[in-house]
């Protein structure tokens, strides 16, 4: 950013803007693909929220908070009496429990990995991330029919257990949440491993020994030396495990069967089957911006912190 | 126990190696190294590059496992605790402070470790940071401070828990010259305030002279000699400690028969003196002497015992002059002289003259 000072003369000011305006030239072909692609159908999702629904699908356009309304309440058919939105207020405490349940147990999972393959040697450090990655080459619907061939009442899992006689009868793990979660912790494993591997690999192993060497315990290292140092890799493997944990759609789909639904799903019910556009788009919108909102305050807080 | 007379053993190697194993195979970093620090002593290692000294420290630290031998630490063997177990305390060659916390949180990390109350904890902190001169900057973050700052951070820190030795791995390594003798000197008060134990890690022969009261002279995991440095410098052990302590004039010598005590020996074909016989050296053999640069003085061309040299070049160092000869033996030793501030008179150079030098000055070497 160019800051004038007054030690730069008028006409040298008036060169650096023209450099500047040259930059946000150049930056066009972002911004319209910005403005088309990103912003402009946000919008329009916006703009739904606040229509009326049509009779089969898609919107009619005349003003309306119905959308919005719905979203938390819900007005009795007959007698018009207002009650809050049960169905929506279980989906949305469902989605905000598999999530933050999704990110505690990849990071309790994918910190001591990413901690393994970072004091491998240099050379073979590439193959342990390679295994990592792997599960990204398959399509993710496959790879969620996969765990479901796993625990499903006639999997592996069952079917082993069983001939072990560790249980009589099969355990109900599909269509329930702990599927979803499974589900979810599986998909998102590599999400959470990446970013702490990243923070880890800038450690200073050094600070590790001195750590010990100030008589902390090995648990202590952990807790005042290497978590304080990769606290980055922390949070950025938990954002994005977390956001797109809230949004999941494909894995509680599968594996939670018809009923254990996330806000993903609901979302994609008012599109389909529901018929309630605005309802869609002001959900969308809803999550976004909570979404937003927690990022912000979160990061307002860091940098006060400081 | 004797009174007085022997002061308390600190730290003890007893015949300690190490063996890396590697994919190209073992190698010997330490050899069945035996030393014994005393309480209070200030020692040093000192070595060229590779030869062990690192390991040796990480070993007593407790980083590294000896493969043999022992370490005892107040006559206690520590060889199986972890670090955190050891009452030793390591100042890192990268300093290695921890960059999430403030300066004073650094210096107070190991108390807060081994859970002493916060009363106490404040006090030694606020203690170590005038200790080192850091009051101004307790509360800045490592990375704000200069590297000379860092460095008393990292030895506050190391101090802090009152360790029983205290492990340097060439601390001062990272400082510009001036800063450097500074440190020195600061090091030496700071050992003399807290009467702590050092161990001392440097390739710096000028800075182990100076510094320390006891050296051992390290090369390939071997220690070669272990003395004071007046010991170390007068009476090398043998020819690598010789010439990696100070400068040194090797010239070759014959023997001119045992006598009364030592040994006579002919040096050139002019000068005969008598001298000590170590052990180890075979009288009949080819003999070295070793010859310091102070201790050659210029004569007169002829002068009585006295060997012949010309003068091949004279190098200016402001306070004292190198003159580089050349021995009708062909061999090339180097004489110093200080420019003191009588006349000082000239030498042209190819001039022909004669070298001189005490009996007591030249020591027979093994090699
Ligand atoms: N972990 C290790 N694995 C294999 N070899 C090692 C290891 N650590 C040290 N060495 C070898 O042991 C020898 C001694 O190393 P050390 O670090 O003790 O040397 P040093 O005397 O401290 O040298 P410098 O003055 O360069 O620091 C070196 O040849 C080194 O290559
Ligand atoms: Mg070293």
């Amino acid at each position: 950013m160019v800051r004038p000072t007054s030690a730069l003369s008028s006409g040298e000011i008036t060169a650096r803007r023209t450099i500047v305006r040259r930059y946000w030239l150049l930056c066009l072909p972002a911004l319209v693909l910005l403005v088309f692609a990103a912003s402009g159908p946000l919008l329009i999702v916006l703009a739904y929220s606040f229509l009326e629904p049509a009779e089969y699908s898609g919107v009619v356009w005349s003003l309306s908070g119905e959308g919005w309304f719905k979203v938390i309440l819900n007005r009795d058919i007959f007698d018009d009496t207002i009650s809050l939105a049960d169905a929506h207020m279980t989906i949305f405490w469902r989605s905000a429990k598999l999530s933050v349940l999704t990110t505690l147990l990849t990071l309790a999972i994918g910190f001591p990995t990413a901690y393994f393959i970072a004091t491998r040697p240099k050379t073979h450090r590439q193959y342990w991330l390679f295994l990592i990655t792997i599960p990204f080459w398959t399509n993710l619907l496959i790879r969620t029919y996969a765990i479901m061939e796993v625990i499903r009442n006639e999997g592996i899992l069952n079917s082993s257990l069983m001939s072990l006689g560790l249980i009589g009868a099969p355990l109900q793990i599909l269509y329930t949440d702990t599927a979803v979660l499974i589900g979810m912790v599986y998909v998102y494993l590599p999400l959470m491993v990446l970013p702490l591997y990243a923070a880890m690999e800038r450690l200073d192993f050094r600070l590790v020994e001195a750590g010990y060497d100030l008589y902390a315990t090995r648990f202590q290292v952990l807790r005042r030396v290497i978590v304080p140092l990769v606290k980055p890799g922390i949070i950025a493997g938990s954002i994005l495990v977390f956001i797109p944990s809230l949004g999941a759609y494909v894995t509680p789909r599968v594996l939670g069967g018809g009923k254990n639904m996330m806000i993903g799903n609901l979302i994609e019910l008012q599109f389909g089957e529901g018929r309630n556009w605005p309802l869609g788009a002001a959900l969308s919108i809803g999550l976004l911006v909570t979404v937003m909102a927690a990022l912000v305050f979160y990061v307002r807080n860091e940098q006060a912190e400081r | 126990m004797e009174a007085q007379s022997q002061p308390a053993v600190a730290m003890e190697a007893r015949g300690v190696s190490k063996i890396f194993r590697g994919p190209e195979g073992d190698f010997h970093a330490l050899d069945s190294v035996s030393v014994s620090i005393a309480e209070g002593e200030f020692f040093t290692l000192l070595g060229p590059s590779g030869c062990g000294k690192t390991t040796l420290l990480r070993m007593i630290a407790g980083f590294e496992h000896p493969s043999a031998g022992q370490l005892l630490l107040h006559g206690e063997d520590i060889s199986d605790l972890p670090p955190y177990r050891r009452q030793v305390n390591t100042v890192f060659q990268s300093y290695a402070l921890f960059p999430h916390l403030s300066v004073a949180e650094n210096i107070a990390f190991g108390l807060r470790m081994l859970g002493r109350p916060n009363a106490e904890v404040d006090q030694t902190v606020d203690r170590m940071l005038k200790l080192v001169k850091m009051e101004p900057m307790r509360n800045r973050l490592t990375s704000q401070i200069s590297g000379g700052q860092q460095q008393r951070v990292a030895l506050a820190r190391a101090l802090a828990p009152a360790p029983k030795v205290l492990l340097l791995d060439e601390p001062l390594s990272a400082l510009d010259l001036k800063l450097r003798k500074e440190m020195q000197i600061e090091l030496k008060r700071l050992q003399h305030e807290t009467g702590i134990t050092f161990i001392f890690v440097t390739h710096d022969q000028e800075e182990a002279l100076t510094m320390s009261d006891r050296i051992a002279v390290m090369r390939d995991g071997h220690v070669l000699q272990i003395g004071a440095p007046r010991e170390i410098y007068d009476q090398p052990a043998n020819r690598f400690v010789a010439s990696f302590i100070g400068e040194t004039n090797f010239l070759s010598a014959t023997s001119e028969g045992i006598v009364d005590g030592g040994i006579r020996i002919r040096i050139g074909d002019t000068v005969s003196v008598e001298t000590d016989l170590p052990d180890g050296v075979d009288p009949k053999g080819d003999l070295t002497v070793v010859v310091r640069p102070e201790h050659i003085v210029l004569r007169e061309r002829g002068a009585p015992d006295t060997l012949s040299a010309t003068l091949t070049n004279a190098v200016y160092f402001g306070t004292d002059t190198h003159y580089h000869l050349e021995l009708a033996s062909g061999q090339h030793p180097i004489a110093r002289r200080q420019n003191a501030a009588g006349a000082p008179e000239r030498v042209e150079i190819g001039a022909a003259i004669g070298v001189a030098f005490a009996p007591s000055a030249a020591r027979l070497l093994r090699d």
